[in-house]
């Protein structure tokens, strides 16, 4: 069996992006020795790719009011999400943005020295009324300022980096208490427990399990892998948002902004097909109006190129000067990843998945929770999740955008605040480490070192992202969900006897790789049977069976879908929790119709 | 190949995951072509580039910024072409 060695702290946070660096803050300002394992540098962690801006009722340009913002993001999450996590994350906004620009973040200003705000799609006024100015930014790299801000906070509070490590799985033990995590160094191969007293989840997303996807390769769903793996349910996986304009192909990101300045998008015959799908808003339609357009027309063989697979994103009646000026970056996206100078000529675009509205189930504090004795959520003690990974659930079945840096704010500052509170009301002494579940990480690792004859990395991911792709994407088909059903538990037989060729210890890329798979095949069959399950359409989960009708507006079904779904990995089995309809203070956001 | 530069070479393509999927996507080709077969110019070039920002690389590579740094031209040159 492989060696280890143990390492003690009162705290380990897994993930250096937005939520994890918030919760650090919060955990070292108290003085508690807090580890902070990261893959990568903490500033190169995924939220540096986030440009909109970060929700917060300011009110900095005209009236606005956390209570509407909760309005926004209920109605956005289709019902689904939590109401008093929600009343929670829009009251605290204003608050964790301030503390940010306190820790130095250049947020945009207005001539009076407040912060600049500007509008973003779903954000409103008055619940519902009319567009209202929320959005805070720092030019177009507010998830980078805000990574150096909060590094720069945790570097003078004496929080403790490990940078490149990889971690492994949780370490629980039988009285289902989280006490740390199992990592790997990956400069020398070595594995350690890092023993704990508070262990904090902040490890992303999980877009890599699609084929097209807006996220970098880091994405792959590490903290959901190693719950999932530990006996704790995802929430709610069937729930992912696609970006509508994601280059064919690549799936790097075209931003709205594109439409917003005239981008047209046109069919094989050249139509501006939008008109009979949103005859108003046409180009400019939300996310999921559009997305579902683009595939109609895919799917009814109107997409271009020898596949028919895409649409195309026409601005080439837009004057030259006015694209390089308004839409800086989009010229040179084209060119390098499509070929194409779309100042000449229209560029090819398909619906992405950009953002995963599922995850590990937490409460507004930030602390796990699983159902237990009759209690649907029951406080896992010594574990916590907060940002992508976690699922408190603030965006139910939809996101809006610029809620998802609020949350990381929000959430992982509550993750830190309770872990605190707990860590001041605990016990001193670690408890003992469990050896079974660390033994089983071991184990996991051996039989990737030793495997012969097994499946290639590389080709199983990919049937894995093809898989998603084909069977759980945009809009979802009951036989093809059934079918997916099936092919996905095959790829996961593949993932289990994956097979690398190179055995050496330092920076072995190729099992970093395979242990990320691990993780993602985890993601990818929880949405697949969450899915398949799931017999309404509610936000981002679509299904052609469960069509617009006067009973069921948009296919939502809430007498028998008003609920979370919560996978759990042993037997592959489902179970469901009610959604939390009553807010903290104030009264009941009404179930309706979401309409825009 | 030698111990210690599989374990040079390993370090280089890790730091080559970033935070923007673009520049995943450009050193996936970039690998994709040259495989291992990477000279120590072009090792020590790599290298001081991956220390850079995300944005400021991207920036770079894409072509809307140049540098007058004649080891980091060369390679950005290359990048561009892949
Ligand atoms: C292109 C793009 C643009 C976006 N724009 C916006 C926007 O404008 N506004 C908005 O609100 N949202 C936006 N989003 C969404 C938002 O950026 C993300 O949801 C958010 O940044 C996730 O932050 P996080 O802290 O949860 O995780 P991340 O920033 O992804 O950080 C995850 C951390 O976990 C670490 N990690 C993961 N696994 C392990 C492991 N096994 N061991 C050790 N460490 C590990 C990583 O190294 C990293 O440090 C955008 C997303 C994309 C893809």
């Amino acid at each position: 069996m492989l060696n280890y060695t143990v390492r003690k702290f009162d705290a380990v946070i897994v993930g250096a992006g937005g939520a994890g660096l918030r919760a650090a803050i919060q955990l070292s300002e108290a003085g508690f020795k807090t580890a902070v394992l990261t893959k990568v540098f903490p500033t190169r962690s995924h939220t540096v790719a986030a440009q909109g801006g970060v929700a917060a009722s300011l009110g900095n340009s005209e009236e606005d009011h956390w209570h509407w913002h909760m309005y926004d993001t209920v109605k956005g999450s289709d019902w689904l999400g939590d109401q008093d996590a929600i009343e929670f994350m829009c009251r605290k906004a204003n608050e964790c943005v301030i503390e940010l620009e306190h820790y130095g973040m250049p947020f945009d200003r207005l001539d009076n020295g407040r912060i600049y705000q500007r509008p973003f799609g779903g954000h409103m006024s008055n619940f519902g009324e009319k567009p209202v100015r929320r959005s805070c930014a720092a030019a177009d790299r507010t998830g980078h300022a805000m990574l150096h801000a909060m590094y720069q906070r945790n570097v003078k509070v004496n929080t403790q980096f490990f940078v490149e490590w990889q971690a492994l799985d949780l370490v629980r033990d039988a009285d289902g208490d989280v006490l740390g995590v199992t990592a790997m160094d990956m400069e020398t191969g070595e594995i350690v427990v890092f023993h704990a007293k508070a262990t904090i989840f902040a490890t992303g997303g999980a877009g890599r399990i699609f084929y097209s996807s807006t996220n970098a390769f880091i994405n792959t769903g590490d903290g959901l892998g190693m719950a999932a793996r530990a006996g704790i349910p995802l929430e709610d996986m069937e729930f992912w948002q696609f970006h509508p304009t994601g280059v064919a192909g690549a799936g790097v990101l075209i931003t709205e902004g594109v439409r917003g300045e005239g981008g047209i998008l046109r069919n094989s015959a050249g139509e501006r097909f939008m008109e009979r799908y949103a005859p108003n808003a046409k180009d400019l339609a939300s996310r999921d109006v559009v997305s579902r357009a683009m595939v109609t027309e895919i799917n009814e063989g109107r997409g271009c190129g020898p596949n028919k697979d895409f649409v195309l994103l026409d601005i080439t009646h837009l004057d030259p000067a006015t694209i390089l000026k308004r839409l800086p970056g989009i010229r040179e996206i084209g060119i390098q990843f499509a070929g194409v100078d779309c100042i000449k000529e229209p560029l090819p675009v398909v619906p992405t998945c950009h953002y995963q509205m599922g995850g590990i189930p937490t409460n507004y504090r930030g602390e796990v929770v699983v159902p237990k004795d009759g209690d649907p959520n029951a406080v896992v003690r010594g574990f916590y999740a907060a940002g992508e990974c976690a699922c408190a659930s603030v965006h139910g079945a939809n996101r809006l955008g610029t809620n998802s840096l609020l949350d990381l704010l929000v959430f992982g500052k509550s993750a830190g605040e309770t872990a605190v509170e707990n860590l001041k009301a605990g016990n001193k002494a670690h408890k003992d480490l469990p050896q079974e579940s660390i033994d089983r990480t071991l184990a996991r690792v051996n039989r990737l070192n030793t495997q012969t004859g097994g499946a290639n990395v590389h080709e199983t991911r990919l049937a894995m992202q093809r898989t998603m792709q084909a069977h759980c994407g945009v809009f979802r088909f009951k036989d093809m969900l059934e079918q997916g059903v099936a092919k996905i538990l095959d790829v996961q037989e593949q993932v289990r006897r994956t097979e690398i060729k190179d055995k050496s210890q330092v920076f072995n890329t190729a099992r970093i790789e395979a242990l990320e798979l691990d993780n993602l095949i985890e993601v990818a069959v929880a949405t697949m049977v969450s899915a398949e399950a799931r017999k309404e359409s509610r936000g981002a989960h679509v299904r052609d069976d469960a069509p617009d009708t006067a009973e069921r507006p948009n296919g939502r079904d809430d007498q028998n879908w008003l609920k979370h779904t919560l996978w759990y990995r042993e037997g592959n089995r489902l179970d469901y929790k009610p959604v939390n309809l009553k807010p903290m203070s104030v009264e009941t956001i009404a179930l309706k119709k979401r309409a825009y | 190949m030698d111990e210690a530069k599989r374990a040079r070479l390993g370090k280089l393509r890790w730091h080559c995951r970033r935070a923007l999927l673009e520049l995943d996507l450009v050193f996936q080709r970039f690998w994709e072509g040259t495989g291992d077969e990477i000279d120590e110019e072009t090792e020590a070039a790599l290298a001081r580039l991956l220390e850079m920002e995300d944005h400021d690389l991207w920036d770079l590579v894409s072509g809307r910024r140049d540098t007058a740094d004649p080891q980091l031209n060369g390679m950005v040159e290359r990048l561009r072409r892949i």
